[in-house]
């Protein structure tokens, strides 16, 4: 079958889609109306891969489709009920390596990380709970920095940035003492709409826009009705 | 068909879940054919009469107490079920884990901002109170659980298709809506 112009054919769960040259394998599949779930991947910025959500399976090898480039005639499986179970896993890794109390979270119902889990019907982890000791800074007057709901995704550095390119979060510490943190000085003049951006980007209710939460009703929200991906695979 | 026997307890919880039991509003009629109660808060009977079909848990293990209960519950039910966050994983009792329990103590009887009137600088430690454990633990970390339904509380429909479900021993449906962290 010969394809547009400029485009490359690669075949996806066994169907043969056409993507263009250069785009991510998670891109090729979004612009084909397929979901590969996400997590770290913010669009606009540069893959990191470090959730490793996306991993997909080319030519029997796991790759994270986020950062791979799609080529000719690539064979690429995505979702299978392997896949799917290791997606699962690492969404029940970071919810009993963190301390996620979804009950009382502002961002219940909007998180990603909880949409995930909902998407893979994930009744309860099967590994055990870590309960790790998080601080909250809550030093800036514009936004709370919750330790205890952070990822690690990268997703703020990546994002938040001031005109001079200056970043309001860096990574603290190694290992499992990696954090994220808040600049003090810079957070402490963060602008207004700079704060609601942070919150916005961050997947998970790691950063709160101050003196505002549960101001929408449940039975509103982004994933109380459609699993996340719904709106790429309802698209067209 | 002989009725399934029930039985529900709340351990560490607010008995949010159980008032989750009682949102299934006209089916209770429907399941009152169904099954019959035994210990339960809903019937007030305090020990178990019978071997039972179905124990339902609301609430984690915070004290030796909890952990009692629910090894009592799983020797006399064939199935056991963690209704609700706090029975799943804890929930909002399990904020204090992580957090040393000296620390805990002193926040709430010595040093905490609210703590009035304790002259004598006394933390409850009365051998008719149960003992308060290291940490809240998740029922499943403590016994077998055999099912687990979450929400804060879980929605009375995702309640009411597992009992139907179980009861009449059938797959269960899991609309996407029904199933919730909140």
């Amino acid at each position: 079958m010969e394809g547009p112009i400029n485009k490359i054919k690669i075949s996806l769960d066994g169907k043969t889609i056409f993507a263009p040259k250069g785009s991510t394998i998670v891109e090729a599949a979004r612009e084909n109306g397929i979901y590969i779930p996400t997590l770290c991947h913010f669009e606009g910025t540069d893959p990191k891969a470090c959730c490793r959500i996306c991993t997909v399976k080319i030519n029997n090898r796991l790759m994270t489709s986020c950062t791979t480039p799609i080529a000719e005639g690539m064979e690429i499986e995505s979702n299978s009920a392997e896949l799917n179970d290791l997606r699962k896993s690492i969404v029940e890794l970071l919810f009993v390596s963190g301390n996620h109390f979804c009950p009382t979270c502002e961002k219940s119902g909007n998180c990603e990380l909880q949409a995930l889990a909902y998407r893979f019907k994930m009744l309860v982890p099967r590994f055990p709970y870590s309960f790790p000791r998080k601080e909250v800074d809550a030093s800036s007057p514009k936004i709370i920095k919750e330790q205890n709901r952070c990822i690690a995704c990268k997703r703020c550095i990546k994002t938040i940035r001031d005109e001079k390119g200056r970043h309001y979060f860096a990574y603290k510490n190694r290992g499992q003492h990696l954090e994220v943190v808040l600049d003090p000085v810079l957070g402490a003049a963060m602008p207004d709409d700079l704060a609601r951006k942070a919150m916005e980007n961050c997947p998970v209710g790691s950063i709160l826009y101050k003196e505002k939460g549960f101001d929408e009703p449940i039975g509103t929200r982004k994933y109380d009705k459609q699993p996340i991906g719904s709106e790429i695979e309802n698209q067209s | 068909m002989n009725k399934k026997i029930i039985a529900t307890t709340s351990l560490a919880g607010c008995f949010g879940c159980h008032m989750s039991i009682l949102d299934i509003d006209e089916r209770i009629l429907d399941l009152i054919e169904l099954v019959e109660f035994d210990k339960s808060p809903i019937d007030d009977i305090k020990k178990f009469t019978q071997p039972v079909d179905i124990g339902i848990i609301e609430g984690g293990c915070c004290n030796s107490e909890n952990t009692q209960i629910l090894k009592y519950f799983r020797e006399n039910c064939k199935i056991l079920v963690s209704l609700g966050e706090c029975a799943i994983m804890g929930g909002l009792p399990a904020m204090r884990n992580g957090i040393p329990i000296q620390e805990c103590l002193n926040e709430a009887y010595l040093d905490g901002p609210t703590v009035q009137e304790n002259h004598e600088h006394i933390i409850p430690n009365d051998e008719e109170l149960p003992l308060l454990l290291d940490k809240v633990y998740p029922c499943h970390e403590v016994v077998k659980i055999d099912y687990f339904l979450p929400g804060c509380p879980p929605r009375a429909d995702l309640i009411w298709n597992a009992l139907y479900a179980l009861i009449t021993e059938n797959p269960m449906e899991m609309p996407y809506e029904v199933v919730k962290f909140d």
